[in-house]
């Protein structure tokens, strides 16, 4: 595996990658003079096309394809440039503002170029202080040297980057919830449609919202070419793809694999990435894709990490988060720990999910508590139900948003795979309902449905 | 069938939508109601609630959606009762519900609470939540008037909406996130609006209460009619309620020309006035000791009929005049007309207070609808009164057409207004040089400044004016000064602007009604001079004056003289209203007999030497006129006080004690006899004004009015003018603007406790640049001097308020702005300086 | 305290003519007050409402949406302890508990000097590194119970103040934007197509015929 190339992570290593003389005498910047003194902005678009560039915020969807869907003819256009990286599992564009802003700064250039976009956004978690300070530090050198700003290198090229942060809300990483919040509003997401960002986004206007990791591939992309990305991967999963590996393996850390071939089995076990379970435990579950990913367990360590195959089989590969757990992990909690996260971080504008999943934490705290009923392990999956119909996947929802059926997926999943540790809790040993009759895990799905956003 | 109908199927029924209609919409419209909380078709939808989801269908499968965010498209399923629509929308109402303390039995909107019907057609049967309920302090003030349980709140955003969206005052919001989230203001920061009553109606539980009408009545017990509100010319429609005949509450009802379901607080809440304990139930007369007792209807109209008798006989009919008008129904307006002009042939007739518009200007420019100020791509000229101060729910139109539909507004103001944040340009004029900047406007201005006004600014708005239709909403935004201009500049207008036309901005109740039936020296009813309608009215009255009187200030000029015999106040206050106290004074103190018919003891009331009590709002039936000439009816809901009567009855029996016939018997028969003789209201018959038609209100005069053999034309000419220059300021003294504003010493609000006070004492605003000039601070007290007389007051800074200019509220407590004002000078001229 | 000091009032009216709608300055502002105060105080939000010319309760509505804003005076420290799923399987409650244990407070709450606030809190990205904490919005990755007892003392012996910087204080870099590189706001009313993508469409016409 060591002839892929690190696309979006090859300045980790270095200690001043993140300044703009290391940046640029490992060829930064020469991407966007490729870009925008050779090539038309229709002509860098195709290379992003070309590469099928999947987005990396979770919803994956071709980030060519979307830029394709701002109406012709309507102006100004703007970027946004999602750094609100919250989903827990995720970590991975922390790490690319930290130590290779000018990647993703070069990236947004290029995406601006492209879309015809007359302001960018760039919005970064609050909490990241570092990210902030280096991004501001990058921007600033790179206005200085005539990379932003007015007639970049010397052409009719001109746009603004503009940083941005948050103040501590997960919501705000849905795209339209990012815009409310860069209005200086609550952010409280928006039904698409009909405001679609590509759309309706921005002060109304067509606005290209995309992922950090996203941007930071285009570089690469203009520099090599999107056939060169396209060769790399399998089915519509191509090029390379960050995944972080946390929870209970010997080696936590974020790693960049080859999307579409490389296998769970892989990120977990082999010695390059997760090297095993620690203490040569087994392996319970693990969450594929983030918080909002329903659970995978052993049978599912040969997939591929590719989006298709994931979907298929019952899940997502979301923000490109593995948390593992093993044998010792208590499921409950560890169900009631990412529902608290979802009630605690519900932006609260529709009744079933503020309702709803802090109704939801209510009941598993109390279970924890030991004063659960055995009635409520049903309950707690009516509620669901009522959130997310069917328990279905890719999920059905009742709400403006897939927050609050995200909530459903560690409740659905330990309960359907763990269920006996639930009457545990609540003292009674009959074990004998079965599923419910909700085949959460075997429904089929169409694999680019989840939690499709654009 | 038109291309813009779109074939959707509802519940296996195929039914037409139009393009851009909502699911919620068509559905309801095609019979099919789906339950919603958060919708309001009054504003954006926002698909919080998520009561209105169905399953629809657009090719892709059925997807459960929120009806009140989806537009029909063509060939679109919906399927309102499907299981899992039905699933899906109990399970929102359970999870309203889990939070909700269910305390019905208490709640004041037990019994029409959207969530606690919802709940009996929809919900589950019993709760499932076991888990802590929500806890908030019960009710909090959010404002004087309302009151906020957020514990009964289901964050549906109807109120929050509103303050931004609909009233532009965004003070309440919402505040913290997911469940923990809560409507509230800013800590010491209330939601100070003059609309805030809407919240109170549209909250869908009983979250947001009315002080006013707390715990006053259960909605069972609440009977109810549709009536139109009298409180100011706007003419809302509202739905009356009342419980054992007493008055309890207005709630605003929808119709589209109108008001939108939308009424201010001053409307919704003056019914406090009605029941007033104030509220006048005999008659009264001056005894010999000079006190007012309380007499029998028989003895004071007799003492009435009296003075009114002997006035005629010493001075002629010259010396008779009658003064107000404006809170009388359209009926009682004709009634005192006849009365007046037919049978007594006294032209001393002015229904206002000297502090509106000649009348000519009201009756005999091309009038406008709202809908026609309103109208996607046009204009509007403001060109006097702050319509939120005055005419509040014009305001709330024209607000949203202007954020909406695209309507430019041009103000030309001395002062700031409400609608000024609203406006393209708002040329702020020196006061009283209105009609040369109106001028300057209309005639390809090239030079530079006017009125104060730079030339460039001129320009920039005579631009907005130059393309689409034009409206002007025409009133008087100081009192300070006289409204002669204002004629000029509508004159000015009506002739290079031929095709514009005009909204009469004058405030009181039924003011356009008492002028459309002659309550104006020189007029006759039905827009018609006197002297053009006299063969008509002499054939159908027995006589008419023999020659034009006078408006209220040549009467109470000729009364300080001695030369009115018998002044009868119809519900007038000449006293707090009269821009000019002094002038107002003289006259009620110079008149011999003072005949006052009014509900209240008012200060003017307290000079009079019989006073006749009248029955009020709610107690009357009859029509109303509003600004637009829109005539609509008014129903009785409860019986007046004591032996107080229908101002239309007072007059006939005055007539009768004169041993005159007045004609008149009942309010049907009266409004029998306007449509026939009346030529503005022709065709305007009582079947059409109750008929289905007549909720919207009928606009007079119809244009397919069939006019009478010989009847008049309605049509009142404008007498042109010439512009007069005020004289310059000199440099110690600032020019007066005396405006009006919606909570003032009026009779309603200060007979209504939850209003009264909320108007403040009078402040004088200043341009924070003028403080040092004068050598005086925020908040200090200081003497304002005219030529007039003196008042102190507090002082504060305004930028809204030119250099130069002092602004004053008019009839507030405190200072009396009144008594500044000299009603015959131009301008008003005043000195500021610490006392 | 207090509105915005006068060179406070200077960076919020530069930060706002970097947008197009003054508005959209509004979390940008927040942070810049909770910056000179350490919290948000009601005067500073009043002043916020005046300079971007909304109503005090939009801006505590918008306020009170983020979690980050405090509207109550908070420690010198706030250390913020990820408990979520990943920290929660490496130790991040118990890590949590001790800090507990070590400040005598409960988290959520402010030790009685007013040094350190303590809080639990959702995953902050560093999910890899758990469990870990942050002070102040700065990173502290894989930390034993016994190292955040020695990261107190040395915090509370100033021992970090080049590292951590007080309450309030995200970055310490400030974007500029020098006037001459400024390609400027784009307004959502002006319509203009940009020119480089202008210059495509015309010479793919102009190709074309
Ligand atoms: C609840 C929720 C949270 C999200 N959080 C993030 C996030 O933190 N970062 C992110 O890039 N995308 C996030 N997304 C996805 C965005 O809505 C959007 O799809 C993405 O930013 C688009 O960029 P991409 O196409 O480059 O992936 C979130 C979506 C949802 C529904
Ligand atoms: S699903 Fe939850 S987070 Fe998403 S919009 Fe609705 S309430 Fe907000
Ligand atoms: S009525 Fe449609 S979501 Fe509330």
């Amino acid at each position: 595996m060591s002839d892929i190339p690190r696309i979006v992570s090859s300045r980790w290593d270095l200690d001043d990658g993140y300044t703009l003389k290391r940046y640029r005498e490992t060829g930064g910047y020469e991407a966007l003079r490729t870009a925008v003194t050779t090539m038309t902005p229709d002509e860098v678009a195709e290379q992003v096309k070309a590469a099928s560039l999947l987005g990396r915020g979770g919803a994956g969807f071709p980030a060519g394809v979307k830029w394709g869907f701002c109406p012709p003819g309507v102006f100004p256009r703007y970027l946004v440039v999602n750094g609100d990286e919250s989903e827990p599992g995720t970590y991975k564009d922390r790490i690319l503002m930290e130590r290779d802003p000018h990647q993703l700064i070069e990236g947004v250039l290029i995406a601006c170029y492209a879309i015809g976009a007359s302001q960018a956004f760039l919005y970064v978690r609050g909490e990241m202080a570092l990210a902030q300070e280096r991004i501001a530090q990058a921007l600033n050198d790179a206005y200085e040297a005539g990379l932003i700003g007015k007639r970049i290198f010397g052409t009719d090229f001109s746009v603004d980057v503009v940083l941005h942060w948050g103040a501590g809300a997960y919501i705000v990483g849905e795209e339209t919830a990012l815009i409310e919040s860069l209005e200086g509003n609550r952010g409280m997401p928006r039904l698409k449609p009909p405001y679609f960002p590509a759309a309706k986004g921005l002060y109304m206007q067509p606005t290209v919202v995309n992922n950090v990791e996203t941007l930071s591939n285009l570089p690469w992309i203009v520099a090599n070419g999107g056939a060169a990305f396209a060769a790399l991967g399998a089915e519509r999963s191509l090029g390379t793809r960050l995944f972080a590996v946390s929870g209970h393996v010997n080696n936590p850390g974020v790693f960049e694999v080859e999307f579409g071939k490389t296998t769970f089995r892989d990120l977990l076990y082999s010695p390059e990435y997760g090297n095993g379970i620690r203490a040569d435990r087994k392996l319970k579950a693990f969450i594929p894709g983030g918080a909002s990913a329903p659970w995978f367990y052993e049978e599912h360590l040969s997939l591929p990490l590719e989006a298709g195959a994931v979907g298929a089989a019952g899940s997502m590969l979301g923000s490109g988060a593995i948390v593992v757990m093993d044998e010792t992990t208590d499921a409950v909690k560890a169900a009631w720990r990412v529902v608290r996260f979802f009630a605690r971080e519900s932006c609260g504008k529709c009744t079933p999910c503020r309702e709803g999943t802090s109704w939801l934490e209510k009941i598993l705290r109390r279970i924890l508590d030991g004063r659960g009923r055995p009635s409520d392990v049903d309950k707690l999956l009516d509620i669901c139900d009522n959130i997310s119909p069917q328990i279905a996947w890719p999920p059905k929802q009742t709400t403006i948003c897939p927050l609050g059926p995200s909530a459903v997926s560690p409740i659905a999943s330990a309960i359907m795979r763990f269920r006996d540790e639930f009457y545990a809790y609540c003292g009674g040993g009959e074990v004998t309902v079965p599923v419910s009759g909700k085949a959460y895990l075997s429904t089929p799905s169409a694999p680019d449905a989840v939690g499709a956003s654009s | 069938m038109s291309e813009d109908a779109l074939k959707v199927t509802i519940d296996g029924r195929e039914i037409t939508a139009r393009k851009g209609e909502l699911v919620i919409e068509a559905a309801e419209r095609h019979g099919v109601y789906i339950p919603r909380f958060c919708y309001h078709p009054r504003m954006r939808p926002v698909g919080m609630c998520r009561m209105c989801i169905v399953e629809i269908d657009t090719g892709r499968g059925p997807a459960l959606q929120p009806s009140c965010m989806i537009e029909c498209t063509d060939g679109m399923t919906v399927d309102t009762a499907s299981g899992v629509t039905k699933k899906a929308q109990e399970g929102v109402l359970e999870f309203l519900l889990a939070n909700h303390p269910l305390d019905c039995p208490v709640c004041d909107k037990g019994g029409e609470c959207p969530l606690q019907d919802q709940t009996m057609s929809y919900g589950p049967g019993e709760s499932r939540f076991v888990e802590e309920k929500r806890h908030f302090e019960k009710p909090i003030p959010v404002s004087d008037l309302v009151l906020l349980d957020r514990e009964r709140c289901i964050l549906c955003d109807r109120c929050t909406r509103f303050a931004k969206e609909v009233a532009g005052d965004p003070l309440i919001h919402f505040i913290d996130r997911g469940a923990e989230t809560q409507v509230n203001t800013f800590p010491g920061d209330p939601f100070a609006s003059y609309f805030s009553g809407n919240t109170v109606q549209i909250c869908p539980v009983g979250a947001l209460t009315a002080t006013p009408y707390r715990f006053k009545a259960r909605p069972w017990d609440l009977e109810q009619v549709e009536s139109t509100c009298t409180s100011c010319s706007v003419g809302c429609r509202v739905v009356v309620q009342s419980s054992r005949n007493k008055v309890l509450r207005y709630q605003g009802a929808d119709v589209d020309p109108v008001n939108w379901g939308w009424l201010c607080d001053k409307g919704r809440f003056d019914f406090e006035a009605v029941n007033s304990a104030e509220r006048l139930g005999q008659p009264l007369v001056r005894d010999e000791g000079l006190l007012l007792k309380p007499a029998a209807w028989s003895d004071a109209l007799r003492r009435a009929a009296g003075a009114i008798r002997e006035g005629l006989d010493r001075g002629g009919p010259k010396a008779l005049a009658v003064l107000g008008g404006a809170r009388l129904t359209n009926e009682s307006a004709y009634a005192w007309t006849k009365l007046t002009k037919g049978l007594l042939g006294s032209d001393n007739v002015d229904a206002q207070m000297g502090d509106g518009l000649p009348p000519e200007v009201v009756l005999g420019l091309p009038r406008a609808t709202i809908d026609d100020a309103c109208r996607p791509g046009g204009t509007v000229l403001l060109l006097g009164p702050d319509p939120k101060e005055e005419l509040p729910v014009l305001f709330l139109r024209l607000r949203h057409a202007v954020l909406n539909d695209g309507v430019k507004v041009v103000e030309l103001a001395p002062t700031a207004t409400g609608m000024t944040p609203l406006a393209t340009v708002s040329l702020r004029h020196r006061p009283g040089e209105q009609a040369q900047l109106v001028r300057a406007l209309v005639s390809r201005w090239t030079g530079g400044e006017v009125a104060g006004v730079d030339g460039d600014e001129i320009r920039a708005a005579a631009a907005l004016l130059e393309s689409g239709p034009i409206t002007v909403l025409l009133g008087r935004h100081s009192v300070a000064e006289s409204a002669a201009p204002l004629m000029v500049s509508a004159t000015t207008l009506h002739e290079a602007r031929p095709e514009a036309r005009f909204l009469s901005g004058l405030r009181r109740a039924n003011i356009h009604g008492a002028l459309e039936l002659g309550m104006a020296p020189g007029l006759l009813p039905g827009r018609v001079l006197l002297d053009v309608g006299r063969d008509w009215f002499t054939d159908r009255w027995g006589s008419v004056p023999a020659e034009t009187g006078l408006d209220t200030a040549g009467v109470l000029r000729a009364a300080a003289d001695g030369r009115i015999d018998t002044l009868i106040l119809l519900g007038a206050d000449p006293l707090a209203d009269f821009p000019d106290r002094y002038l107002a004074e003289r006259g009620l103190a110079g008149a011999r007999t003072v005949i006052a018919v009014d509900q209240f003891l008012t200060e003017s009331v307290r000079q009079a030497d019989v006073v006749l009590p009248a029955a009020g709002y709610a107690e009357v039936s009859g029509t109303t006129t509003n600004l637009e000439g829109r005539v609509s009816v008014l129903t009785q809901k409860v019986t007046p006080p004591g032996t107080a009567q229908p101002d239309w009855v007072i007059a006939a029996d005055l007539a009768d004690r004169l041993s005159l016939d007045l004609g008149l018997e009942s309010v049907e028969q009266i409004w029998k006899e306007i449509e026939a003789v009346a030529p503005a209201f022709a065709g305007a018959t009582h079947d059409l004004l109750t008929g289905p038609d007549g909720r919207d209100g009928v606009v007079v005069p119809l244009p397919e009015r069939r006019a009478t053999d010989g009847a008049p034309d309605p049509w009142v000419p404008v007498p042109g003018r010439t512009v007069i220059s005020p004289p310059s300021l000199d440099a110690y003294s600032l020019r007066l603007v005396v405006s009006r504003s919606l909570y003032d010493r009026g009779t309603l609000v200060r007979n209504s406790p939850s209003l009264a006070e909320l108007g403040g004492p009078a402040t004088l605003r200043l341009n924070p640049a003028d403080f040092d000039r004068l050598g005086v601070a925020a908040g200090d007290e200081v003497r304002v001097t005219s030529s007039r007389g003196h008042i102190t007051v507090p002082v504060r800074p305004d930028p809204g308020v030119p250099r130069g200019v002092a602004a004053l509220p008019h009839n507030r407590a405190g200072g009396r702005a009144s008594g500044l004002i000299d009603a015959s000078a131009p301008v008003t001229d005043v000195r500021v300086e610490r006392p | 305290m207090a509105r915005l000091t006068p060179d406070n009032v200077a960076i919020a009216t530069e930060i706002i003519s970097r947008y197009p709608r003054p508005r959209s300055a509004l979390i940008p502002l927040l942070h810049l007050a909770q910056e000179q105060d350490g919290y948000l105080t009601e005067e500073a939000m009043e002043h916020v409402a005046e300079l971007i010319g909304i109503t005090p309760a939009e801006v505590l509505g918008t306020a009170s949406f983020y979690e980050m804003f405090k509207r109550e005076p908070v420690g010198e420290y706030v250390i913020n302890v990820c408990t979520n799923i990943s920290c929660l399987l490496m130790g991040g409650e118990e890590l949590l508990h001790a800090l507990e244990r070590k400040l005598g407070i409960k988290a959520g709450n402010t030790t009685a000097d007013g040094k350190f606030t303590l809080e639990d809190v959702e995953c902050i990205a560093a999910c890899t590194e758990a469990p870990c904490l942050q002070v102040n919005y700065r990173y502290f990755h894989r930390v034993s119970p016994s190292e955040a007892d020695v990261l107190i003392d040395d915090l509370r012996a100033g021992r970090k103040a080049d590292e951590v910087p007080r309450h309030g204080v995200l970055s310490r870099i400030r974007q500029r934007i020098p006037e001459d590189r400024r390609a400027g706001v784009a307004l959502p009313e002006d319509g203009t197509e940009p020119a480089w993508l202008a210059r495509n469409e015309q010479s793919a016409d102009g190709g074309g015929s």
